[in-house]
């Protein structure tokens, strides 16, 4: 292999770039499988930590020996004091949450609060805003693109001209309308704001303005409705736009954490996973660091895989669209 | 009663005027070619009357019935696109069972998962039709392919057999051979002119390509600028050119043009030799005469007309000499067989002529006329 010298500065840049973003990952994951006291000190114990066996105190307490339980012992063994029992059984006790850091962390990442819950919640809000979104912009993008009509130009630059509001700045009205309404601390305030997803119209019209009108009448010649050549002919041609697309709304709704922190208001069943993370934050007992990190790690991971199945067809999409 | 007829449509896309009142009468079972070059109108013409595009006015009728506000689908015409327009994610067979379901099958029975299984019986029909029409076009062997896996001959092929299988009223072919390479191109033509003896559907087809349209059809109707200017059978057009525009356009090489003056009423001059004929009314007007470079002859003789050749162009079958001659501001095309273009080298000197018989004559508006007594038309030389 032959590299010139800017060939090797250009992939030094881009090495060093990969670097500073991967920096956060690689330590949200190694802290995830490292104990309190290793993240604490910040003793270098390598990626995996040194995996000493800790005891999981909050196991220890809820095993507690009882008082029943430390007489009925004591009635077995008349010779020893109350207090040796009390400590035999607390060693036992000890002995059975004794395991190893990375067991801790996720053991707690899914007992201290229903994280599967969250999970669920985050794929229910982002799978139906995105089933929703589509519903929504492939028809416009289609008549956008492929039907003449009039105000037709003027309805796109509204399009482009939402695509310039940023969400924070109608937050607040949005937020009073679904009060209003009744809506806060349900799926629909989590899911009805994003259904109409300007960019999501965008994307799909730049694509569309791609696929030749030759293939639309083929569609009408042969006796589809305009419905028809819409989830028939556009869509099935559309995937790879579709999938960009995808990615874009599914990374946005499942990393939010302004909006659901903004319309669920203590319900705790509804939250998603960043503001079921707060659950996790630092209580009197101070913060714990491995737990958390490990819930941020599964938090991401769905994406992450996501992404790579979808990455090929993600770049093409991209590029198809003419948006490089 | 099922041939087709459009009445002065009229079309207009902003300021610019498509078609100009266009009349044609397409007969049932004949193959028709709409050509002219490139935004003439012919493809707007088609859409028109495959209902993809509305006409400002006029009115379409189809095997009697007006049509013109009914939907492209419920016109019974099929369409093959330049592009073939083949769906990217359906197989061939898919492909051309697309229009089949879309017209019988209810749409309960297109329903998924259901569908298929209230409507066995009916869809082995129509996957028994998409198999015949396959077999025809001999498709057999590609029809679990995807259009992405066909070459272009089969892709056009594909296209067919979509809108064969529904056995319309007409087809209506809108260029489909300009994406395929020149041999397969010359190869579809015939196939084509076959298919359509062996359907004896009505065809319309629209090129810009004229070889296309004198091989194929029985009638051609040439458009310029919105008009058709011509309508008739391949031969007449290609002889008897009602308009300057349609000589030019039709025959390659293009024809040579030479504008003379007319002299006397029986007699024109053109490079110092006078024709005789009936010229009265055109005294004292430009008069054009176009003459096919296959109807110049080389001579010997040294009276006739001079030229010295700029450029020869080899076709093998053919010689075409471009030439410049005394007098002639355009350069003149002669065809020449090959035996006589061993002879004539660049900037050589020659001597030529045509016979008078071949000759067209166009007055200054364009229009072809007579001027020879249909009776008694001889083979006179003009020197």
């Amino acid at each position: 292999m032959n590299f010139s010298i800017g060939q090797t500065i250009k992939h030094a840049i881009l090495i060093l770039g990969a670097l500073i973003v991967i920096a956060p990952f690689y330590t949200m994951v190694s802290y995830s499988f490292k104990s309190q006291r290793e993240i604490e000190t910040g003793a270098d114990t390598g990626f995996f930590g040194s995996q000493e066996v800790i005891i999981d105190e909050f196991c220890v307490h809820r095993g507690q020996p009882e008082r029943e339980e430390v007489k009925d012992t004591l009635e077995l063994y008349p010779e020893k004091t109350e207090r040796d029992v009390y400590n035999i059984l607390l060693d036992e006790v000890k002995k059975n949450c004794t395991k190893k850091p990375v067991f801790f962390n996720y053991q707690s990442a899914f007992t201290f609060a229903p994280l599967l819950r969250y999970l669920l919640n985050g794929v229910i809000v982002t799978v139906s805003i995105f089933l929703i979104q589509v519903i929504v912009a492939l028809p416009a993008a289609y008549a956008l693109a492929k039907l003449r009509f009039w105000g037709r130009d003027f309805a796109f630059s509204l399009v482009l001209f939402c695509l310039l509001i940023p969400v924070h700045a109608i937050a607040l009205p949005l937020y009073i309308m679904l009060a209003k309404v009744g809506l806060t601390n349900t799926y629909a305030a989590l899911i009805i704001p994003w259904t109409i997803s300007v960019f999501g119209i965008f994307l799909m019209r730049q694509f569309f303005m791609t696929v030749p009108d030759d293939l639309i009448d083929a569609g009408r010649m042969d006796g589809m409705s305009e419905f028809s050549i819409i989830w028939k002919v556009m869509l099935p041609t559309a995937i790879p736009a579709l999938l960009a697309f995808a990615i874009f709304s599914v990374v946005a709704h499942w990393n939010d954490y302004f909006w659901p922190r903004v319309v669920i208001t203590g319900e705790r069943n509804l939250f998603t996973p960043p503001i079921g993370m707060r659950e996790y934050r630092a209580d009197s007992d101070g913060t714990f660091y491995g737990p958390i990190m490990a819930v941020s790690t599964v938090i991401v991971t769905p994406l992450i895989v996501a992404f790579m199945l979808a990455q090929k067809r993600f770049i093409e999409g991209i590029t198809l669209s003419g948006m490089k | 009663m099922s041939g087709i007829f459009l009445k002065k449509i009229n079309k207009s896309f902003g300021n610019t005027l498509v078609l100009n009142n266009v009349d044609l009468e397409i007969y049932e079972g004949e193959f028709l070619t709409l050509v002219g070059p490139s935004g003439c109108g012919k493809s707007t013409l088609l859409r028109i009357l495959a209902g993809l595009e509305s006409s400002d006015s006029g009115e379409v009728f189809i095997g009697g019935a007006d049509m013109t506000k009914v939907k492209p689908a419920d016109r019974n015409l099929a369409m093959v696109f330049q592009s073939y327009a083949l769906y990217p994610h359906l197989t061939v067979s898919e492909n051309m069972l697309t229009p089949l379901k879309l017209r019988h099958l209810s749409t309960l029975e297109r329903f998924p998962l259901i569908g298929p299984f209230i409507s066995r019986e009916k869809r082995n029909e129509l996957t028994e039709r998409v198999r015949k029409t396959a077999k025809i076009l001999k498709l057999e062997s590609f029809l679990k392919r995807k259009p992405g896996q066909l070459s272009g001959g089969q892709r056009q092929r594909a296209a067919l057999g979509r809108a064969m299988v529904r056995n319309p009223v007409g087809f209506l072919m809108d260029e489909p051979l300009s994406n395929l390479d020149a041999a397969l191109r010359v190869h579809m033509r015939s196939e084509l002119s076959e298919l359509h003896k062996a359907l004896g559907s009505t065809f319309v087809y629209v090129t810009h390509d004229q070889a296309e349209a004198l091989t194929m059809s029985n009638r051609l109707a040439v458009m310029m600028d919105g008009n058709i200017l011509q309508l008739g059978k391949p031969r007449e057009i290609y002889e008897k050119p009602s308009d300057i525009r349609v000589a030019e356009f039709i025959g390659s090489p293009k024809i040579n043009i030479f504008s003379c003056n007319v002299i006397k009423s029986n007699q024109v001059e053109i490079c110092g030799f006078k024709i005789q004929g009936n010229f009265q009314h055109f005294m004292d007007k430009k008069i054009s005469i176009g003459i096919r470079p296959e109807h110049l002859s080389l001579t010997n003789d040294r009276n006739c007309i001079k030229g010295i050749i700029k450029h020869r162009e080899n076709l093998g079958s053919d010689f075409f000499m471009h030439v410049e001659s005394p007098n002639i501001e355009k350069r003149i095309i002669l065809r020449v067989s090959p035996e006589e273009a061993l002879n004539l080298q660049v900037d050589a000197k020659f001597n030529f002529n045509f016979s008078q018989k071949y000759a067209l004559f166009f007055n200054s508006a364009g229009k072809r006329v007579e001027v020879f007594d249909p009776n008694n038309i001889t083979n006179k030389k003009i020197a």
